[in-house]
């Protein structure tokens, strides 16, 4: 492939390649993002390659495998073009039956096809389903569309057509400006105006500067920027290659962390292609703008997704965040302006490009605009990324593209904006979806993580989850977050274990506030989060856990001990055996009574008790009964059924 | 070099440009306490015990004065009801693991900090990193370095470098503030250099006081 000298090249070849590729073309596309392959979408995309090779159509139909289209909860997905139909969870022995019926003979698999849980109604196009219906997926729709390994797909679809109108008919502070105007808000945390940020960076003095994409997406059940990197990684790189034309850099690097081993090798891979292309390096696509972009490994800190500390472990040292009070687009890496944005912001910048400030502010509420990928997961009938305008509100989002809490349990809370963010109660489930919006609820929009909780969830264990986890991943270098998140958490453990003390409320906020004013990074600034929010609309749980030594949702292991109903109790034998501690004593035709001594509150009798019989029940903060005396355990089974089938008997 | 003109305490103090506040202060006789600062080292900006609040007019902004610096016209406070509650934590919490420190208890005392307000933890190492920034910026031997993060971070002698180098320096011994180099320094010894091929501990001692 010859290097593109010229936008009218790149159009041409842009042509060429569309012109080949018939639009009624057959093309099965297959998740190949890290989700479906641990469903085993590798052996559905070779199933295919096979059968389809097999029924001689090779020749006729495409098989790609492409990035995540989000609906994890249902992979692999498999979306069948141009009638983009859409199959969910496809096994590899599924693959001859849609190869004959859907390609060859242009009919529906039904039993692939969403079905609704509750009126049973089925989708067949991806967008008719309910997920997919209420989502505005302008970043993530891409991803099924092309070969993530593939820049021709990209180009296809009309890939750096925003970096050659960049570049050749915009001034680089146009572009600045057209950022400013858009008012896009970086997508990692923060929340800082994008364009802001910039332009600080070009009216700094230094001649060398750099742009910088934050991939170190470290939040526990956040995948949003895996998913992008992996599914889409020209999109990243043509938002940073246009940064680095608006700011005059002509460096970029891309801080990717070393856990995500498929985004490393598809944006190192896009890299190479568009050097090839001639859509980096020198004299791009003719316009004497030169650009390279280095990939960098991260170790796993999640502390590094901090700015500061991003930029010295990019210089090659320990991760640990810098003391320093001149922003980082005027001194930063190598104490030179560095714009640093998280790859779903870079991702945003082509589509402004193209499509106008004007278009991207249609978008969302005063103060954020466009659109925000969430990662919806935890207690979430459908989990997975979600692709949502600005100002939707959380009820939609869980409700209506999440479907709802699952097992018909009760909505409790959602955490939002990862471990350093705060869990939003029922009540406020009207609250638009928004930066400002959600700071103001005592959270914060983060980089995106949305973790649903139902009734059985004690709010004190999920702080003390987060807090645990910020402790741990502490870099350890001031004072209030290093040893103050050590004794929150030391605190919180406690209180789950019911050595909860009077003035243990008092002291984590005292401890909060210290590592709020006085921390030295915004791990441990914004580290109280999850602590103040759940004490801001769960104080009850607190206080009942130090109080009463009791956990309302039952699930604080110390807290809770379980005891089996004998009216309920069938003697069937199962807990019995299944008990790790052998602390259940019965035989058959036995009731079953749980010995104390031995119990260590696992929950697995409750966990395997059938539900036919549902005997085993959890107390807490109240005593077990005693349990009943042996002469009485003896079941007489005839008994008992007559005592069932007899309503009267009641 | 330019002058620069700031207010510390209400007091009228004149400053080099480039200076920190903190080093402002201290040239005006004004004591800021602080663990981690040295005049011969980059600064850290870890213990943030010498965090001050900045009045600007309307609204005040705390930040660490050994890497914020002087501007013209900055007032600063560096006693505050904020400021005096932050440092009580940030002693509470470091005594947790230094109980006996000389130092910390008479700052204990001035800010009102409590030394058993918290659990005591089993080291003894405040972090301030004096030692190993010394070594590395000053003595450029890096003989001593932290290891691990977060919690489980702690200073460890690298034997190689510590056999070679530390008995003839050991300039490092005196900056720290709870005595745990010492103590860090004499178990790697014994353990991984001892000299005359055995563990002299009499030795050891006696060179560490």
């Amino acid at each position: 492939m010859p290097q593109l000298r010229s936008p009218d090249q790149l159009d041409a070849f842009r042509q060429e390649l569309s012109s080949s590729g018939d639009a009624d073309t057959p093309c099965i596309s297959v998740c190949a993002g890290t989700g479906c392959l641990a469903y085993g979408a590798d052996q559905v995309i070779r199933a295919f390659e096979a059968e389809i090779g097999k029924q001689g159509l090779a020749a006729t139909v495409n098989t790609k495998g492409t990035g995540c289209p989000g609906y994890c909860e249902k992979g692999p997905v498999v979306v069948i073009y141009p009638e983009e139909i859409c199959y969910l969870g496809v096994k590899p022995e599924d693959v001859p039956e849609i190869v004959t019926r859907t390609i060859v003979e242009k009919k529906v698999v039904a039993r692939l096809v969403y079905s609704d849980p509750d009126s049973g109604e089925q989708a067949i196009r991806e967008s008719d389903i309910p997920f997919y219906k209420h989502q505005e997926r302008f970043l993530l729709s891409s991803n099924t569309r092309i070969d993530s390994k593939s820049i021709d797909d990209y180009l296809a679809i009309g890939g750096y057509t925003a970096l050659s109108k960049a570049l050749f008919r915009m001034t680089a502070v146009e572009v600045v400006e057209e950022v400013k105007k858009s008012n896009l808000r970086g997508r990692g945390g923060g929340g800082f105006p994008a364009g802001r940020k910039w332009e600080g960076s070009r009216d700094a003095p230094e001649e060398v500067k750099y742009v910088l994409v934050n991939a170190d997406e470290g939040d526990p059940g956040a995948f949003m920027d895996r998913a992008l990197l992996e599914g889409n990684p020209h999109s990243i790189l043509e938002g940073l290659i246009i940064g680095g034309y608006a700011i005059g850099a002509h460096e970029g690097y891309v801080y990717v962390r070393q856990e995500y081993p498929l985004a490393v090798e598809n944006i190192a891979l896009a890299i190479r292609h568009a050097e090839e292309y001639g859509l980096l390096g020198e004299n791009i696509l003719g316009s004497g703008f030169d650009f390279k972009v280095m990939v960098h490994q991260g170790a796993g800190a999640f502390v590094c997704g901090e700015s500061t500390a991003l930029m010295t472990a990019l210089e090659g040292r320990a991760g640990e965040p810098r003391p320093k009070y001149v922003r980082s687009n005027v001194k930063g890496l190598w104490n030179r302006p560095s714009v640093l944005n998280n790859v779903e912001t870079w991702a945003n910048v082509p589509l402004i490009i193209n499509k106008g400030a004007d278009w991207f502010t249609g978008y969302g509420t005063e103060g954020s605009k466009g659109t925000k990928i969430f990662s919806l997961v935890g207690k979430i009938a459908n989990t997975g990324l979600v692709e949502v305008p600005m100002g939707i509100t959380l009820r939609d989002i869980v409700y209506k593209i999440g479907g709802g809490i699952p097992g018909g349990k009760k909505f409790k809370a959602v955490q939002t904006g990862g471990p350093s963010g705060g869990c939003i109660p029922e009540r406020l489930l009207d609250l638009e979806v928004g930066f400002d919006e959600l700071t103001e609820a005592g959270s914060m929009m983060g980089s995106g993580g949305m973790i649903v909780m139902d009734e059985d969830t004690c709010m004190v264990d999920v702080a003390r989850y987060f807090l645990h986890f910020l402790s741990d991943e502490s870099c350890g270098k001031c004072v209030p977050c290093r040893e103050g998140l050590r004794q929150m958490d030391r605190i919180l453990k406690n209180i789950t274990e019911g050595k909860g003390q009077d003035g243990d409320i008092e002291t984590l906020e005292d401890l909060s506030e210290l590592a709020m004013d006085a921390s030295l990074c915004a791990l441990g600034k914004s580290a109280p989060n999850p602590l103040l929010s759940t004490l801001r609309y769960f104080r009850d749980e607190y206080e009942a856990h130090i109080k009463e030594k009791r956990c309302p949702s039952l699930l604080c292991k110390d807290l809770v001990k379980y005891y089996i109903d004998p009216e309920k109790c069938s003697a069937c034998l199962i807990c019995l055996r299944k008990c790790p501690e052998g602390g259940v004593v019965g035989a058959k035709n036995m009731i079953h009574v749980i010995d104390h001594e031995k119990c260590t509150s696992c929950g697995v009798c409750f966990d395997v008790c059938p539900d036919r019989f549902d005997a085993v029940v959890k107390y807490s903060g109240e005593p077990v009964p005693p349990p009943i005396p042996e002469e009485q355990r003896m079941i007489d089974r005839k008994k008992k059924k007559d005592h069932e089938q007899s309503p009267s008997a009641n | 070099m330019s002058k620069v003109h700031l207010q510390i305490d209400g007091k009228a103090v004149e400053a080099e440009e480039g200076m920190t506040v903190l080093e402002a202060a201290h040239h005006a006789g004004i004591k800021i306490p602080t663990l981690c600062f040295h005049h011969e080292l980059e600064p850290m900006g870890g213990c943030r015990l010498c965090m001050v609040e900045l009045d600007f007019g309307d609204w005040t902004r705390l930040v660490v004065s050994c890497v914020y610096l002087v501007e013209e016209g900055l007032v600063v406070r560096t006693r505050s009801e904020k400021v005096d509650k932050i440092r009580k934590g940030i002693l509470e919490l470091q005594l947790a693991h230094a109980p006996y420190s000389p130092q910390l208890n008479r700052w204990a005392e001035e800010y009102g900090a409590d030394r058993n307000r918290f659990v005591q933890d089993a080291s003894f190492c405040i972090h301030c990193g004096l030692c190993v920034r010394y070594c590395a910026e000053v003595a450029q031997k890096h003989a001593v370095g932290f290891i691990d993060r977060g919690v489980r971070k702690e200073i460890s002698f690298i034997p190689e470098i510590a056999a070679r180098e530390c008995n003839d320096c050991k300039e490092c011994f005196p900056l720290c503030p709870t005595s745990y180099l010492q103590a860090a320094f004499v178990l790697t010894e014994s353990l991984a250099f001892p000299r005359n091929g055995s563990a002299k501990a009499g030795d050891s001692a006696e060179s560490a006081s």
